[in-house]
C-alpha cells in the first residue's frame, strides 16, 4: 500500500493540472491522477425499538421515494425441520401467503393487494429463518399492514395451497439433474456436510408426500412468537406514527417459547475424487471442497484478504493464471467462505470443456501447490487491501443496505459494530496472516474432488487422480408411481 | 460479461418493460437532476444526480450488438466486449512498444495459419503442425509483456465495485461503480479502453468465450433458446446466438474484431451515463475532457435486413434427457411503435404474478405448470421482435397440454374484453412498477442510457406510463388478434424421452 501512495504522491504536481476541468492539455496518465479524499459519510443508522414481549424492530427512514417495504424475519429454517420430512418449511413457506388467513383465502389476499400494486410474500427456503416481507405505496400502508398481520397471527394454510405448493416442489425435483451446474453444487454440499446434514439434504418426493396440513400449522405455532422475530422496516414514513401502529399491533401479542439453536458437530468431505456422470454436456463442472470457517473465527479478516488475491477478483490467481493466461473456463473462481453461525465452504470451481476436465483439474492442483511454496507475495497483501478498504463504501452506500446489515448482526447475536470493526480487521491484517491462514485451511489432502460431466470425453481418465467414488444422483420415483 | 438475457426474462423481469411515475419522483424532478449533452464527437452523455451516498455507478452504452454480424463473426460483438477487458496502449503492458510488434507477428503467424488448416484441397499437414506452433510460440512471446488483468486490478484497488459488462441482439453495455471521488480516474479509465484498446490475448480469450459458450450449451434452457430463434428468424440477426457459432468462435480473429470495433464503436452511437453523488457542473467538463478525445466517425447506416412475415408456423422439438419446457413466439413491431404499450400491458396481464391469467389457469386451476409467461421485447426492442410464452410443467404433464392451455388464454384475449379490475390493477401496477426501479444508482444509470439509446431521449421511461395509461380494452383485443395467429407462430420445445413420473397417487393411468 505504501509503495502505491509514495508513487502518487511523487506526481502530485502533474494530478493537480489535471484535476483542473477548465485545462485540455495533455491528458493524465491514471498513475498521475490523485483523487480528492472521499467526504466524510456518516450512514443513517435504523432507530431500534425492542418490545416488551421481545419482538425487536429497527426502523429506517427513506424519504427517497414513496415507498415502504418491511421483512419479518423469523428463527427457525429448513435445517430445523425433520429428516423425514424435508422440504416442509418450503412447502410452509408458500402455503403460508397462497393459503390465506382466517378472513381471506389466498385468492382473495392476491386481488387485495394487487389492485394495490402490493406485495406481501412469504418465504421459507432459508436454512435458519423463514420471512414476510412487503412491499408497497406508503399510501397503502395501513390496508397492506393489516394483511401482514392476518398473515402472522391468522394463517390458515388451506389444503388447495399445499398441494401447489407440493406440486412445486415435485417439478423442482423432477427438473434437479437437467443442468450440471446445480448437480455440481447439490452434490458438493452433500460432500462437504454429510448427504444427510441438515446443510445438504435433499427434498424428495416422498419427504414431500409425507408433509400434511398439521406439520405447517405446528411450525408455525412452534416458531412464529415475538421473541423469535425481528422486524425491519424501511421508507418514507414517520417514524413515531410507524412506532405507535406496531404497539398497537403487537403490544398484547404474548411472548412464546423460544427457538432453539441447532447444534452440530462437523467433519468435513471424505477426501477423494467423486464422479456424477452427465451424458447430454460438453462443459465439466469442477469443484473441489472442504469446511468453511465461521465469521466470528479470528481468522475471519485475514480470510478475506486471501479470497480476494487467491479467487475472488479479477486480478486473482484463480482469474487470471487459469481464464487469461490459460483459456480453460470461462467460470473460475474460489475462495474459504464464512458464514454467520456454520462453517461456510471452502471451494475452488470451474467449468471447462469436456476434453480439458483432467487439464483443469491439474491447474487446480498447481495453484494449491504454489499456495505451499508461494502463500503470498507483498504486492497481493496491499492490493487485496486496498481493494476491499476502498470499496468499503459500497457496503453501506444505502439505506437498505444498513438495515439488512443490522438486522443481520441482531439475528446472529453479533455486536452492531462488526462492519466498523471489520474495516479495522482487515487493515490490521499482515503477511504472516494471511500465509498462515492459507496453511491452516487449504490442505489439497483434505478436498474432495467432484466432477459432473461426459466421462466418455474427457482428457484423461479421472481414475488418473486416484480411485473415484461414482455418485448415483438418479432421483427415487415417487412411491407408487409407474416409471 | 454475461451474454443474453435469457434468465432474466424467465426471472419474470424483462429490462424494458412497462414502467411509470408518482408524486414527487415524476419527470419533472427527474429533468432537475439530468443534465444531457452531447459532445462535438457525437457521444452523449447523461449525468444524473442522486447524492444517497458518496458513489456512483455508470453505463456506457454501445449502439451495436451481435445484430451487425455476418457468417464468419457470429460472435464478434461480444468477443470484443471481453478484449475490452484487456487493457490500453499503458494499461495491462510492460513494454507497449515491444508488445506491439509482438502482437502483430501473433496475427500474421494466426493468419498463416488459419489460412492453411482451412485449405479445402491440398492441406500440407505438416506445413499446419508448424504454422501452428509458431503462432503458439509468438503467442508465448507476446505473453512476456502482459501485465495480467491489470485494467480490472486498478478499477478494484481504488475502490470500483461491480466491474462487468454485457453483449445481447443490439447492444453493448459496460458498467461498475466508484466511490465518488474517482470521477476523474473512471473518465480516464473508461474513455482509455475504447480510445486506445490493444486487444492483447485475443486468442487466449477467444477460448474462454467458447467456454462461456459450452456453459450454455449445457444447460437445457440454452439449447432451447438457441433452436428457438434459429427457428423463428431467417433473416434477421435476431436469429443468432449473441456467443457465435462453434465454427467463428474458432476462426475470426484480432484483425476481425478490430475491424469491427472501428465501424461501430464510433463516440455517435456511445452512451455514458454516470448517476450517483456527483455535481453536473463539476463532472461534465470532465467527462468532455476525456471521452472528447474520441474520434468521431460516422454512425453506421441502419441495418438493413428486417424480417419478411412469416407465413407457415414453424415448430423445433427437441428430444432430450431433462424434463420438458415449452416456448411459443409470435412476430410483433419494434418497441418503437405506437402499440408498444398495449404489448406491455397484455404482458401484466398474462404474467404479473399470482393474478395473472396464466398463472391461475395453468398453474393455479389445471396445475399443469410450475412457471409460465408470456413476455414483450425478445430477444431485444430495437427491431421487430417477439412476444413469447413459455411454461415450464409439473411432472407428468406435457408441454402439449401446457400449449393448450395457453391457446385458450390467448383465444380469450382475442374474443373477450378484459375486464375494468385488470384495466386498472395493470395501469396501477405500471406506475409502481417504475418507482421500484428508480431507487438505485446502477439500474438508473441503465435505464437511462439504454432509453436514450433506443428513442433518442431518457424521458420516454417516464412517457411509457401514460401511454399505458391510454391503453384500452380495444387496443388490447386489436392488437392480440393481429399479433397471435398460427401462421405466425414459432414453437419450440423439449419432449422429456426420461419423463419424470407424476407425484405418487395423483395421476394414475
Amino acid at each position: 500500500m505504501n509503495s502505491l501512495r509514495q508513487f502518487i504522491s511523487a506526481s502530485i504536481v502533474l494530478s493537480l493540472l489535471a484535476c483542473a476541468p477548465a485545462s485540455l492539455g495533455q491528458v493524465s496518465d491514471w498513475n498521475q491522477i490523485q483523487p480528492p479524499p472521499l467526504h466524510t459519510f456518516h450512514p443513517q443508522l435504523p432507530k431500534r425499538i425492542q418490545l416488551a414481549n421481545g419482538m425487536v424492530i429497527f426502523l429506517q427512514e427513506d424519504h427517497e421515494l414513496p415507498l415502504i417495504r418491511g421483512t419479518a424475519q423469523i428463527r427457525g429454517g429448513s435445517r430445523d425441520e425433520p429428516a423425514d420430512k424435508v422440504g416442509l418449511t418450503e412447502i410452509y413457506g408458500q402455503a403460508w401467503r397462497t393459503g390465506g388467513t382466517k378472513q381471506r383465502t389466498g385468492d382473495q389476499l392476491d386481488d387485495y393487494l394487487e389492485a394495490r400494486a402490493a406485495k406481501v410474500e412469504t418465504e421459507g427456503d432459508g436454512l435458519d429463518s423463514t420471512r414476510v416481507t412487503w412491499d408497497c405505496l406508503k399510501e397503502n400502508l395501513d390496508d397492506v399492514l393489516k394483511i401482514f398481520l392476518e398473515i402472522l397471527r391468522e394463517p390458515e394454510f388451506r389444503e388447495d395451497k399445499i398441494v401447489l405448493a407440493k406440486n412445486q416442489l415435485n417439478t423442482n425435483i423432477s427438473r434437479r439433474n437437467d443442468d450440471p451446474f446445480h448437480i455440481a453444487f447439490r452434490e458438493s454440499s452433500k460432500l462437504v456436510y454429510g448427504a444427510d446434514s441438515p446443510y445438504a439434504r435433499v427434498t424428495e418426493y416422498a419427504s414431500v408426500a409425507r408433509v400434511m396440513r398439521d406439520d405447517l400449522v405446528n411450525w408455525h405455532h412452534r416458531f412464529v412468537h415475538p421473541n423469535n422475530i425481528i422486524l425491519g422496516i424501511s421508507g418514507d414514513f414517520d417514524s413515531g406514527l410507524v412506532e405507535a401502529k406496531l404497539h398497537q399491533a403487537f403490544d398484547s401479542w404474548p411472548k412464546g417459547p423460544a427457538a432453539s439453536r441447532l447444534q452440530l458437530s462437523f467433519h468435513g468431505p471424505k477426501p477423494g475424487i467423486y464422479f456424477a456422470e452427465k451424458g447430454d454436456v460438453t462443459a465439466s463442472m469442477v469443484m473441489m471442497v472442504d469446511l468453511g470457517i465461521t465469521r466470528d473465527n479470528p481468522d475471519y479478516y485475514a480470510i478475506e484478504v486471501f479470497n480476494q488475491f487467491f479467487g475472488g477478483s479479477f486480478n486473482s490467481r484463480l482469474f487470471s493464471n487459469i481464464r487469461s493466461k490459460k483459456g480453460l473456463a470461462y467460470a473460475v473462481g474460489g475462495g474459504i467462505e464464512a458464514d454467520y453461525d456454520h462453517p461456510g465452504t471452502l471451494g475452488l470451481f470451474l467449468g471447462t470443456k469436456s476434453h480439458s476436465t483432467a487439464a483443469a483439474i491439474d491447474a487446480f492442483n498447481e495453484e494449491l501447490d504454489a499456495l505451499k511454496t508461494n502463500p503470498s507475495t507483498p504486492e497481493e497483501l496491499t492490493k487485496a487491501k486496498r481493494a476491499i478498504l476502498n470499496s468499503f463504501v459500497f457496503r453501506f452506500d444505502s439505506k437498505e443496505k444498513v438495515l439488512r446489515e443490522r438486522m443481520t448482526y441482531e439475528f446472529y447475536s453479533y455486536p452492531e459494530d462488526f462492519l466498523e470493526k471489520y474495516r479495522t480487521g482487515i487493515e490490521k491484517v499482515t503477511q504472516q496472516d494471511v500465509d498462515r491462514v492459507a496453511q491452516k485451511y487449504v490442505h489439497k489432502d483434505k478436498l474432495a474432488v467432484l466432477v459432473v460431466g461426459k466421462a466418455a470425453d474427457f482428457d484423461r481418465p479421472l481414475s488418473s487422480f486416484g480411485p473415484v467414488t461414482t455418485l448415483d444422483i438418479t432421483i427415487p420415483p415417487p412411491a407408487g408411481a409407474q416409471k | 460479461m454475461k451474454d443474453n438475457r435469457w434468465h432474466i426474462l424467465l426471472l419474470g423481469s424483462l429490462l424494458i418493460g412497462c414502467t411509470a411515475f408518482l408524486g414527487a419522483q415524476d419527470l419533472a424532478s427527474f429533468e432537475k437532476r439530468i443534465k444531457v449533452k452531447t459532445l462535438d464527437n457525437g457521444l452523449t452523455v447523461i449525468v444524473c444526480e442522486r447524492s444517497e451516498a458518496p458513489v456512483f455507478s455508470f453505463f456506457t452504452h454501445v449502439d451495436v450488438g451481435s445484430d451487425r454480424e455476418v457468417p464468419g463473426i457470429r460472435g464478434l460483438a461480444h468477443m470484443f466486449e471481453h478484449m475490452a477487458f484487456k487493457g490500453t496502449d499503458r494499461i495491462g503492458t510492460n513494454d507497449y512498444a515491444d508488445e506491439k510488434g509482438a502482437l502483430e507477428k501473433v496475427e500474421q503467424a494466426y493468419q498463416a495459419y488459419d489460412q492453411e488448416r482451412r485449405r479445402e484441397v491440398g492441406r500440407d499437414e505438416k506445413k499446419l503442425a508448424e504454422l501452428e506452433k509458431a503462432w503458439k510460440d509468438a503467442m508465448t512471446a507476446a505473453q512476456k509483456y502482459v501485465v495480467e488483468n491489470q485494467f480490472g486490478e486498478l478499477v478494484e484497488q481504488n475502490g470500483g465495485t461491480g466491474l462487468n459488462a454485457f453483449t445481447d441482439n443490439e447492444e453493448t453495455g459496460y458498467h461498475y461503480s466508484f466511490p465518488s471521488n474517482q470521477v476523474e480516474l473512471w473518465a480516464y479509465l473508461e474513455s482509455e479502453r475504447f480510445l486506445h484498446p490493444v486487444l492483447r490475448e485475443f486468442y487466449k480469450e477467444r477460448e474462454v468465450v467458447h467456454e462461456e459458450r459450452r456453459l450454455g450449451e449445457s444447460d437445457p434452457f440454452g439449447r432451447l433458446f438457441e433452436q428457438f430463434m434459429a427457428t423463428s428468424y431467417v433473416a434477421h440477426p435476431y436469429g443468432q446466438p449473441v456467443v457465435g457459432w462453434p465454427s467463428d468462435l474458432e476462426t475470426f480473429s484480432m484483425t476481425d474484431a478490430q475491424a469491427y470495433y472501428k465501424k461501430y464503436y464510433v463516440p455517435a452511437s456511445m452512451i455514458v451515463t454516470l448517476v450517483g453523488d456527483v455535481k453536473a457542473s463539476e463532472v461534465m467538463p470532465v467527462i468532455e475532457k476525456y471521452f472528447g478525445r474520441l474520434p468521431a466517425g460516422p454512425k453506421p447506416e441502419p441495418l438493413r435486413t428486417i424480417e419478411p412475415p412469416q407465413n407457415a408456423e414453424r415448430i423445433a422439438i427437441l428430444h432430450e434427457t431433462s424434463q420438458p419446457i415449452f416456448i411459443e413466439g409470435y412476430h410483433k413491431p419494434s418497441a418503437k411503435d405506437k402499440d408498444d404499450a398495449v404489448y406491455d400491458a397484455l404482458q401484466d396481464l398474462m404474467s404479473n404474478g399470482r393474478t395473472s391469467r396464466l398463472y391461475r389457469s395453468l398453474v393455479r386451476d389445471k396445475k399443469i405448470a410450475a412457471q409460465t409467461g408470456g413476455f414483450n421485447g425478445f430477444p431485444g426492442s430495437k427491431y421487430p421482435n417477439m412476444f413469447v410464452f413459455f411454461s415450464i410443467s409439473t411432472p407428468g404433464h406435457t408441454p402439449q397440454e401446457n400449449r393448450d392451455a395457453i391457446h385458450a388464454e390467448i383465444e380469450r384475449l382475442k374474443n373477450e374484453d378484459i375486464s375494468d379490475e385488470e384495466l386498472q390493477m395493470m395501469k396501477t401496477r405500471a406506475k409502481a412498477d417504475l418507482l421500484r426501479r428508480l431507487g438505485d444508482n446502477q439500474g438508473l444509470a441503465f435505464q437511462l442510457g439504454t432509453t436514450q439509446s433506443l428513442y433518442g431521449d431518457w424521458r420516454q421511461l417516464f412517457r411509457h406510463v401514460d401511454e399505458i395509461e391510454k391503453a384500452s380494452k380495444a387496443d388490447i383485443r386489436r392488437v392480440a388478434n393481429a399479433t397471435f395467429l398460427e401462421s405466425n407462430r414459432t414453437v419450440a420445445m423439449i419432449e422429456s424421452t426420461h419423463p419424470a413420473a407424476p407425484a405418487a397417487g395423483k395421476e394414475k393411468k
